[in-house]
């Protein structure tokens, strides 16, 4: 019996290691924030989404049955919740009964005796649900669901597991086979279905060689007593083991659906946020990577959404057709915005989610990948060159043909022409390697090389500057200009090397702080 | 200077009258003398050896030699032979043709089961003697002498069907064709696998109600626990957690275990008369030579065990030309094989270096940035030399090394750096003595003397040990911080350890002939970190 709900026909792997990146996406694209809107405080749901964000499905196909599956999901939420319920109270009531920490197979036996028992009470909750609800879904992973536990959990089977909770108590005496092993002691004990022992007619004539000897141990041999108690643990090992593996096995049924239930919950918890925050969300259209689709409208950060308290403004690119994008222009202008919308609405598509955009089309990557600038850096300008091109190293351990890669100020940790050649060098062999690269770069010399080519496959987009300095945090395409605007935020923020605060400070023209979007938004709107 | 002998016998080889390859009571011919794995006792020379241990602290000599042994039955014997520095090139001749027989993996294998069993036959058979009830002692004794005729008989085929050149296997080989064919050997064989298969047959029952247990024979009643898991079968979710306790044999069987065994032994009576005939006619089975070759044998694999893994992360080991004729020593891609052993286990690589001497050259001095490797090359030039002369194979791709009559290391004392005075003064004694003992057929190894004195000072004094040097004809390696050191003469060669340019933080071990020079260049460190286009684009599409 499976869920399937995460999979048309496996189990989600909830244990499978975490693509080698995790760390770095979950950093670059801000990823917990929106794990956080899907827990909502709950660490078994944080866990859960972070996985199955994490771990994108390759296939289209694979991608649709998900949203189908949501889709039920969002429409029925109050029954997807009371069956999450019913399987987390099924796992609360397995913590409750005394567990296996015992090194005797007849305690071992008893717990898990008691453990099927109460399975089997959960177990017909679910049937119940089963029977009354069925109909309203429609969707392929959960109308299957529905169908096994009404065929696999049907009357008789209920009877057939009460018979066998009843017939595992079994204090009758037990009677075991053995082998004897290259030391001659007994091995390999086994429980055996208790018949009577028949004597066979030559020795009820008296004939023959006996088929049976006896002893009794005296009452008073303790050492006689235990050795004859261990034995009889020898021969229930088995059937306790038996047993045991059953109870497990029904909770790791629990478990499963728990675990793939709490994802589509956690769905339903952002969905809820969404609504209150007035962002649009929608189903993307995934295609497969030789379609070369990208494109799409109203896309937001939705970390940034989930974080803001104004409405956050989308952008609309059409960009099918093209393998390499860069992105320049303005500080605060909105690029590691953008890049990260990108990287979360690609990474949200391919674990089945909608996307926080009024539409979104785009083919289906091998993995997405983020190389960004980090402040935290140390401050050597070899060391954190160094540091750079060592991250981009294990980038290239892990990346591989029909990935996305998002770029966000690399390489400018040197000077300008030598940040560039090895950009230039870089994003080249990652192009040819057929990667979709996005580019975010303040260094002109980077960013009008591949200007001055004209490749087709080329998409520049650019922040703008709008009148009197205000930010619109949308990109137009526009080819790349010579020079940046960090002057022009740094006087708009009213110059903090003039006070004695920060005299140490990077130039703020070279740095766009991915986390200071916000706050920097937020301040200049306060100022107006 | 702990030079010294140990008693064992086989340290000393030449045992005349010692056990004999002949089977006992057959009238094959005789096979070829075997006596011994490490000395050629045919030839009637006896091995020149020292056991010398005084450089083994400096060298990192005790670590290897502690990871060799581990904790090996052997590990004393062992330890002994890799101190042991022979004097006599046949030895260590006759050593190396071993170690090579052995570069046969499939048949290295078969060495390496055949000591495996042959350890758990004496442990069986330690068993023995342990324990109280006859029908258990018969059956450790059974298994033992069954796991020893698989040993010897898969032994035999492995070294028949090897191709064998070292005269050490060729001998052995000989010996055990014959012993396998005896009628002796032949009976053991056919006797035991009697005796298992007639009690392998056997399957009984217990009942156990109360006190009371009944034992009769097994009568094909179903399996309760399959029909369990039978049942629940329809919720199987991969793997879970096996919940059986680990019950196998408890050494000394209890009085209720004896008590079943009786009555298993009268409900199959055959079975169990003829195993008490068989321990009486097979109470001795061990060949006496059969174990002296497993012995021996103990020093091989130890050191094949210590050097696999080095060799499985892309390290060399080679068979040194050893030499007393010629002081044009060279060795390439070597290392030290303490700090390869640290590293390997890490996962990190390991820096290989050359060196030759051609000519009048006798003497490495080593200069260069700190943490650049000096010492450790210093410790390799001593390694490599010890081991040779032990007959291992060293470390590297090819060398050919000098059979030296005494290896001196002088290393800096770390203890009592307060007392300045005292640690020159010691420092001189100790390097005069040296000097003294010293001849030119000897190794010295001296790493950073004269730290404790003023640069003048260490000037001086590095310049009068390097002239004795220089006079003595010594092979030496001197390791200094003193640059002038490394001019005095044809027979000094310079040595620098080197930085990596890009990163000089980063140790690099590296020695090399000339001086150490680099500049930091972006696309440098690219190249470093192999995401050039170049490069990039051949990890891409691998």
């Amino acid at each position: 019996m499976k869920a399937y709900l995460l999979h048309q026909e496996q189990d989600f792997n909830f244990v499978a290691d975490l693509p080698p990146n995790h760390d770095d996406l979950i950093q670059d694209l801000e990823l917990t924030t929106l794990l956080e809107a899907m827990a909502l405080g709950d660490k078994f749901l944080y866990e859960v989404s972070a996985r199955v964000v994490l771990a994108s499905l390759g296939d289209p196909e694979a991608i649709l049955y998900r949203q189908r599956v949501l889709a039920d999901c969002i429409a029925e939420p109050e029954i997807i919740r009371e069956m999450y319920a019913i399987a987390v109270g099924a796992l609360e009531d397995k913590r409750g009964i005394w567990g296996y920490g015992s090194q005797s197979p007849s305690l071992i036996l008893s717990a898990a005796v008691r453990q099927l028992e109460a399975a089997v009470i959960r177990l017909k909750q679910l049937r119940k649900i089963a029977d009354d609800r069925a109909e309203r879904f429609h969707s392929a992973g959960l109308t299957t669901l529905f169908r096994t536990l009404q065929r696999e959990l049907d009357d008789e089977y209920f009877m057939t597991m009460g018979y066998h909770l009843k017939q595992l108590r079994f204090r009758n005496g037990e009677l075991l086979s053995a082998e004897l092993d290259r030391d001659n002691s007994g091995i390999g004990f086994v429980l055996r279905s208790s018949g009577s022992v028949k004597r066979n007619w030559k020795e009820r004539l008296g004939m023959g060689s006996r088929s049976s000897y006896s002893f009794t141990i005296p009452p008073r041999d303790d050492a006689g007593a235990n050795a004859l108690s261990d034995l009889t643990s020898r021969g229930i090992n088995l059937v306790a083991n038996a047993a045991a593996q059953s109870a497990d096995h029904i909770w790791s049924y629990f478990t499963m659906l728990r675990g793939e239930l709490g994802f589509y919950v956690s769905c339903l918890n952002l969905c809820n946020r969404l609504a209150v925050k007035e962002v649009p969300i929608s189903f993307p259209a995934p295609s497969s990577w030789s379609q070369r689709v990208l494109s799409f409208s109203g896309l937001r950060d939705i970390c940034l959404a989930l974080r803001a308290e104004q409405r956050v403004v989308g952008n609309d690119i059409e960009a099918n057709g093209k393998s390499l994008i860069i992105i320049t222009g303005a500080n605060s202008g909105g690029k590691s915005t953008f890049l990260r919308s990108v990287g979360l609405a690609q990474l949200m598509m391919q674990c089945g989610m909608f996307v926080a955009a009024e539409a979104y089309s785009a083919r289906v990557c091998g993995g997405v990948f983020t190389h960004f600038i980090r402040e935290e850096d140390s401050t050597m300008t070899s060391g954190r060159l160094d540091e750079e091109l060592s991250r981009m190293s294990s980038i290239a351990d892990q990346i591989r043909s029909h990935c996305l890669m998002l770029f966000n100020e690399s390489f400018a940790a040197t000077n300008e022409r030598e940040g560039s050649e090895i950009g230039r060098q870089v994003v080249r062999a990652l192009l040819e390697a057929e990667i979709t690269v996005f580019f975010v770069t303040h260094q002109f010399d980077f960013a009008n090389g591949f200007h001055s080519q004209r490749a087709e496959s080329t998409l520049f987009l650019r922040a703008e500057r709008q009148s009197e300095g205000q930010r619109r945090y949308k990109l137009a395409v526009a080819e790349p200009l010579p020079t940046s605007f960090g002057e022009d935020v740094y006087y708009q923020l009213g110059g903090w090397l003039d006070s004695d605060e920060d005299p140490d400070s990077p130039s703020g023209s070279a740095r766009e702080a991915s986390a200071s979007n916000l706050d920097t938004s937020g301040r200049v709107r306060q100022a107006e | 200077m702990a030079d010294g002998t140990s008693q064992d016998p086989d340290l000393l080889g030449g045992q005349p009258g010692s056990a004999s390859g002949e089977p006992p009571s057959t009238s094959a011919p005789p096979a070829p003398h075997f006596t011994s794995l490490l000395f050629d006792e045919s030839s009637g020379k006896a091995a020149v050896r020292r056991e010398d241990r005084s450089s083994a602290s400096d060298l990192n000599l005790d670590q290897i030699v502690k990871t060799v042994t581990g904790v090996r039955e052997e590990r004393d014997f062992i330890a002994a032979l890799l101190y042991q520095q022979l004097g006599d090139i046949d030895t260590v001749h006759y050593r190396h043709e071993v170690y090579r027989d052995l570069e046969d993996q499939s048949l290295l294998e078969r060495i390496q089961q055949f000591a495996d069993l042959m350890s758990k036959v004496r442990s069986h058979l330690g068993q023995v003697e342990k324990m109280q009830y006859l029908h258990q002692r018969e059956g450790w004794f059974l298994d033992a002498a069954s796991i020893y005729c698989d040993a010897v008989r898969a032994l035999a085929d492995g070294l028949s069907s090897a191709r064998l050149d070292s005269r050490a296997l060729r001998a052995f080989s000989a010996f055990l064709t014959g012993y396998v064919a005896s009628a002796t050997f032949e009976s053991l064989v056919a006797d035991t696998r009697d005796r298992q298969d007639a009690l392998a047959q056997i399957r009984y029952c217990i009942r156990i109600r109360g006190g009371r247990v009944d034992v009769s024979r097994y009568e094909d009643q179903a399996d309760y626990s399959a029909e369990v898991l039978k049942t629940f079968e329809r919720f199987k979710q991969g793997a879970v957690k096996d919940y059986r306790l680990n019950y196998r044999t408890w050494p000394g069987m209890n009085h209720v275990g004896a008590q079943i065994l009786q009555l298993v032994a009268r409900l199959f009576p055959d079975e169990f008369s003829a195993l008490d005939d068989y321990c009486r006619q097979h109470a001795e089975f061990l060949h006496e030579t059969v174990r002296r070759f497993e012995r021996e044998l103990q020093f091989y694999l130890a050191y094949l065990d210590y050097i696999g893994p080095l060799r499985a992360a892309g390290l060399s080991f080679c068979y040194p030309d050893v030499t007393a004729a010629s002081k044009e020593i060279f060795a390439n891609d070597t290392f030290d094989l303490a700090l390869a052993k640290k590293l390997v286990s890490e996962g990190k690589p390991i820096v290989r270096n050359d060196f030759r001497m051609e000519g009048p050259e006798r003497i490495f001095v080593v200069s260069g940035p700190n943490q650049g490797g000096k010492t450790t090359f210093a410790r390799a030039f001593g390694q490599l030399h010890h081991l040779a002369s032990v007959g291992c194979p060293v470390a590297g791709t090819a060398a050919r090394l000098f059979l030296f009559d005494r290896l001196f290391v002088h290393f800096e004392r770390k203890e009592d750096l307060t007392n300045m005075r005292g640690k020159l003064e010691d420092d001189l004694v100790r390097i005069r003595k040296v000097l003294q003992a010293a001849t030119s057929n000897s190794i010295v190894v001296m790493n950073e003397i004269f730290t404790s004195t003023t640069l003048s000072d260490a000037r001086f004094l590095g310049k009068k040990v390097m002239e004795k040097v220089i006079q003595l004809d010594v092979l030496c390696v001197y390791v200094t911080f003193v640059d002038e050191l490394a001019s005095l003469g044809e027979s000094v060669v310079s040595l620098v350890s080197t930085i990596v340019p890009e990163n000089p933080a980063q140790r690099t071990y590296k020695v090399v002939r000339g001086p150490a020079d680099g500049l930091a260049y972006a696309l440098a460190i690219a190249e470093k970190h192999n995401v050039t286009y170049e490069r990039l684009r051949a990890r891409l599409s691998a």
